[in-house]
């Protein structure tokens, strides 16, 4: 007998999953797919990142390659027009006609649409696939004020996309009197609210829609309450409707207020067809998240290779960003007294409020909502989840532990094995625990053997902790310490360094180190010590990397590259015939860098000060294209010269190179600066970059090049030059604090928790309280820059290290040899 | 006694020539030797200034540093960072690669080396 059929209607991700389960526990099936998007099953939680630099392939969640790898075959583009439950056979649009004998329907859900007058004017969107975010992108090129109908999740998300792509007033129109009302209460949508007017959302609540105005497009929206509202563009996002036409069609039983009904099999009143994901009712609920959906692929895959597995509802709780605010909401998150007892704490502040729910006995946790700070939400969930029993200072998981005692028990390793630490992929604490014993280190190895944080990636926090309990508790756990010489991670080190003044290396060692020091330690120290005291370097030139002790570039065969500054790339006449003269005199090659400056190769350390003393006569500083530091700032041509240019990008390149020039840092720093959109600086694939708007500039950070090329992330828009720098103060100086050695901005805010809205947190609503002292920090480095080449060719006593020979100082390395090539030399060797 | 009438000591430099905690490179004739000044231990060193692993004439350009419980002496190549002891010569960094030592003597503040 052929292998059963199986067809899956709906290539979402619900119906992706169900695929990539079923092929992993079996190969007796047939697997056919049909998909109404013209696309491969893509990431719709992460939806509005299309907007912010995410491609649809980035959204992808596998390649075109892998249904046919896996021997599942793919109907893009052809929906299912009709299923005959008689025959078993389903009939697609393109007049494809399947017999199956397992029918799985994961369609999903569309956005409901209510019906106002005038919802059809041109100007109005959905917001659920790629193909409507398309629609939005090219209208939103030409709209000024957007609005977003629907104060829930997703019209959040929808509002979040128009402020990234540049539509500068958005409103939030929500029927209901406050925001997420199925998430969060009164008191935390206040706080969302004032956060989120920060962002320069507009919310209106209590507003029902009467009408869309405007001739055959949108112009206003007018209210029930008779105000109105003048916008350019409307995204209505007022909740999802099952998509259950077809099962409706075909005589499967549906409820009438949408949604195909299923059993705790998943199975429809036809035995052989299921229906998983949004469009499935299951007890009278539709669950409209992705991990409930992932668990209701997983019993059907279970049932059809002979298993037993049943879905008795799922756990709604859900922790999500919304435009930088954290927002969670657990358990029973609004059950009130006298059902139970509840701890309230607000901070309108700082934006954060936090509520739990507890039994009327005080041992158990029921449910809560967090605003603001969620940190404690993985945990805070586990709690509920696992009936762990409370402190008897409960009000100590919401606020931590103030003197006394610290709370035990709440740590993640007191969970219990079972405890489901991953609910969109279920995986539990054993397996995370087992694989760490297994040998799977850092959160990728683990991300790969178990599949845990894959999905929303929320568990992740609490996936890293278990990996550090469970080293630890096999007394394997490694801290991150910079070598053997020191104990300490590079963090610890330079405050630890800062506070007791240490200005040298081996007071540095003696007192926080041992042993001798090594060529991982000695940089590291160095680049602290410069970050902090900004001395010259020369000074102790055997702690520096080779590049630095020699301020210069070695290159194959020994011989050094000079990079003189040029900022923004701007460089006059005058200048460019001294390098030439320079780069003739001392037979250099020349090349134009990347970064716009003019490198100049195959120098013998011998010259390097008297190539320096003839550059700095001619004004030229230093580049430190050697130091672990500032590079360039890019700049494109700018207002001054292109007719696109909003900004003058070369005077701010400029401004900025200079303020920052000479900084040490944990490793190399790039900046752009361009004048328009079109982004002609390739900012955001710099360390940091800034693009100009109507209104200032918008500010990109950890974006990064090289291997693995990043774009950077938005941390601020519309910001005046001012505000710019300043930002650009904190931003560079937290780094220079806080990131491990060799470790570029993109890396750090990879494994900054909370990413880039912590990072936005921390630079622009100042959370850590530590701007005053960041910017005092980068200023006191600003105000004592000092050009380091200038210090040596002043200074006999440095000049005298620029030799090969030390006992026969005139003579270079003869083991240097060149040969020509294209008018130019290369080295020999 | 014999061993000491086999090798030849030669002035190489001063000891003001090398920095602390730093190497310098000596010629002596077509050879380049790199002297090492263990200032933090009161140490001196020598090898061959050339790094084995890519041929690069640099290891006195290298920063020195220690190793492991024993506190072995070392320097690491400022081309690819392999490092080698300076008591054996040993590559540290677990390739196999060995460079030549030479033994020091500090005398009135001149630094001499010994070749076999």
């Amino acid at each position: 007998m052929s292998q059963p059929t199986i067809v899956v209607v709906g290539n979402g991700m619900v119906g992706y999953k169900f695929c990539e389960k079923l092929i992993s526990r079996s190969n007796q099936f047939n697997i056919i797919v049909f998909g109404e998007e013209p696309r491969i099953a893509y990431d719709r939680v992460h939806l509005s990142e299309y907007f912010n630099g995410k491609s649809a392939n980035d959204l992808s969640l596998s390649t075109s390659s892998w249904y046919a790898d896996n021997g599942i075959s793919l109907h893009l583009d052809d929906p299912i027009q009709e299923i005959n439950c008689i025959d078993k056979t389903v009939h697609s649009l393109k007049g494809a006609v399947i017999k199956y004998d397992y029918l799985v329907l994961a369609t999903g859900s569309s956005p409901f649409v209510p019906n106002i007058e005038g919802v059809e004017k041109k100007g109005v969107f959905v917001y659920r696939t790629i193909d409507d975010l398309d629609l939005i992108r090219e209208y939103a090129a030409n709209a000024t004020v957007g609005a977003v109908m629907g104060g829930g999740l997703l019209g959040l998300e929808a509002a979040k996309a128009l402020i990234d792509l540049g539509i500068k007033e958005t409103h939030v129109i929500e029927f209901a009197p406050r925001l997420m009302p199925r998430q969060i209460d009164s008191a935390g949508s206040a706080i969302l609210q004032s956060k989120l007017k920060q962002f320069g959302l507009s919310i209106h609540l209590n507003k029902s829609t009467s009408e869309i105005a405007g001739d055959d497009k949108i112009e206003l929206l007018k209210f029930n309450d008779d105000t109105s509202l003048a916008v350019d563009m409307l995204v209505i996002s007022a909740g999802i409707r099952p998509r259950d036409e077809l099962a409706k069609l075909a005589g499967l039983q549906t409820s009438s207020r949408g949604g195909i009904i299923v059993n705790e099999k998943m199975q429809t009143s036809d035995e052989h067809i299921f229906a998983i994901g949004e469009c499935a009712l299951y007890n009278s609920m539709i669950y409209g998240l992705v991990a409930p959906g992932y668990e209701m692929a997983d019993i059907v895959v279970t049932y059809l290779t002979g298993g037993d597995k049943s879905f008795y509802g799922y756990d709604m709780s859900t922790k999500l960003k919304l435009i930088g605010v954290d927002v969670a909401s657990f358990g029973d998150a609004f059950i009130t007294e006298p059902d139970c007892r509840t701890i309230v704490f607000e901070d309108t502040h700082k934006g954060i409020y936090k509520r739990i729910n507890i039994s009327n006995d005080g041992k158990y946790l029921l449910g809560g909502i967090l605003v603001g700070e969620a940190e404690a939400y993985n945990i805070l969930l586990q709690t509920v989840n696992n009936r762990i029993l409370l402190p008897p200072n409960p009000e100590d998981l919401i606020l931590g532990a103030r003197g006394g005692e610290a709370t035990e028990g709440a740590g993640v390793m007191s969970l219990p094995d079972d405890a489901l630490i991953c609910s969109c992929e279920a995986v539990s604490k054993l397996d995370i625990c087992s694989a760490v014993n297994d040998g799977a280190k850092g959160i990728d190895e683990i991300k790969k053997c178990t599949k845990a944080g894959t999905g929303c990636g929320g568990c992740v926090p609490l996936v890293k902790d278990l990996i550090a309990g469970t080293l630890k508790a096999n007394g394997q756990y490694v801290k991150n310490v910079i070598c053997e010489h020191f104990d300490y991670s590079r963090q610890e080190l330079f405050d630890m360094v800062k506070i007791n003044k240490l200005k040298n290396y081996d007071l540095v060692l003696d007192h926080f180190g041992h042993g001798d020091g090594c060529e991982v330690c000695k940089p590291v120290v160095a680049s602290i010590l410069s970050s902090l005291w900004n001395d010259v370097i020369v000074k102790q030139d055997t702690i520096q990397d080779s590049n630095d002790r020699y301020l210069a570039n070695i290159q194959k065969g020994g011989t050094y590259s000079v990079v003189p500054r040029i900022p923004g790339g701007e460089i006059t006449p005058d200048k460019l015939i001294v390098i030439g003269q320079v780069a003739k005199k001392y037979g250099l090659y020349t090349k134009i860098t990347g970064g716009q400056r003019i490198d100049m190769f195959g120098a013998h350390v011998n010259d390097l000060p008297n190539i320096w003393e003839e550059l700095i006569e001619a004004g030229f500083e230093s580049g430190h294209a050697y130091g672990k530091s500032l590079r360039t700032v890019k700049s494109c041509v700018g207002s001054t010269w292109c007719r696109y240019g909003l900004h003058d990008s070369v005077s701010f390149a400029i401004e900025i190179e200079e303020r920052y020039k000479g900084v040490r840092s944990p490793h190399k720093l790039k900046g752009g600066v361009s004048g328009c959109v079109r982004e002609c600086a390739e900012a955001q694939a710099k360390d940091f970059g800034i693009i100009a708007t109507e209104k200032g500039w918008n500010l990109y950070v950890c974006g990064n090049g090289g291997s693995k090329p990043q774009h950077a992330q938005l941390l601020a828009t519309d910001i005046d030059s001012a505000t710019c720098i300043k930002y650009l103060d904190r931003f560079l100086m937290f780094y220079i604090k806080t990131a491990d050695p060799l470790t570029r901005t993109a890396t750090w805010l990879n494994k900054m928790d909370g990413g880039i809205a912590y990072l936005k947190n921390v630079i622009t609503n100042n959370s850590l309280d530590i701007n005053d002292q960041l910017e005092e920090e980068m200023q006191h480095l600003v105000n004592t820059y000092h050009c380091e080449w200038k210090e040596v060719v002043e200074n006999d006593e440095l000049r005298k290290r620029f030799v090969h020979f030390v006992n026969a100082p005139g003579e270079k390395d003869p083991a240097i040899k060149f040969e020509p090539m294209r008018e130019q030399i290369k080295a020999k060797w | 006694m014999e061993t000491i009438l086999d090798i030849e000591w030669i002035l190489a430099c001063h000891v003001d020539d090398v920095p602390a905690n730093g190497g310098a490179c000596i010629k002596h004739g077509n050879e380049q030797i790199a002297i090492y000044n263990f200032a933090r231990r009161g140490e001196w060193y020598a090898t061959q200034n050339l790094c084995p692993h890519k041929q690069q004439m640099a290891l006195s350009r290298g920063m020195i540093g220690s190793e492991g419980d024993s506190c072995e002496p070392k320097v690491a190549c400022p081309f690819h960072k392999k490092t080698f002891s300076l008591l054996s010569g040993e590559c540290l960094s677990g390739d196999e690669l060995q460079i030549k030592t030479y033994p020091v003597q500090v005398i009135d503040g001149k630094v001499y080396i010994g070749i076999v």
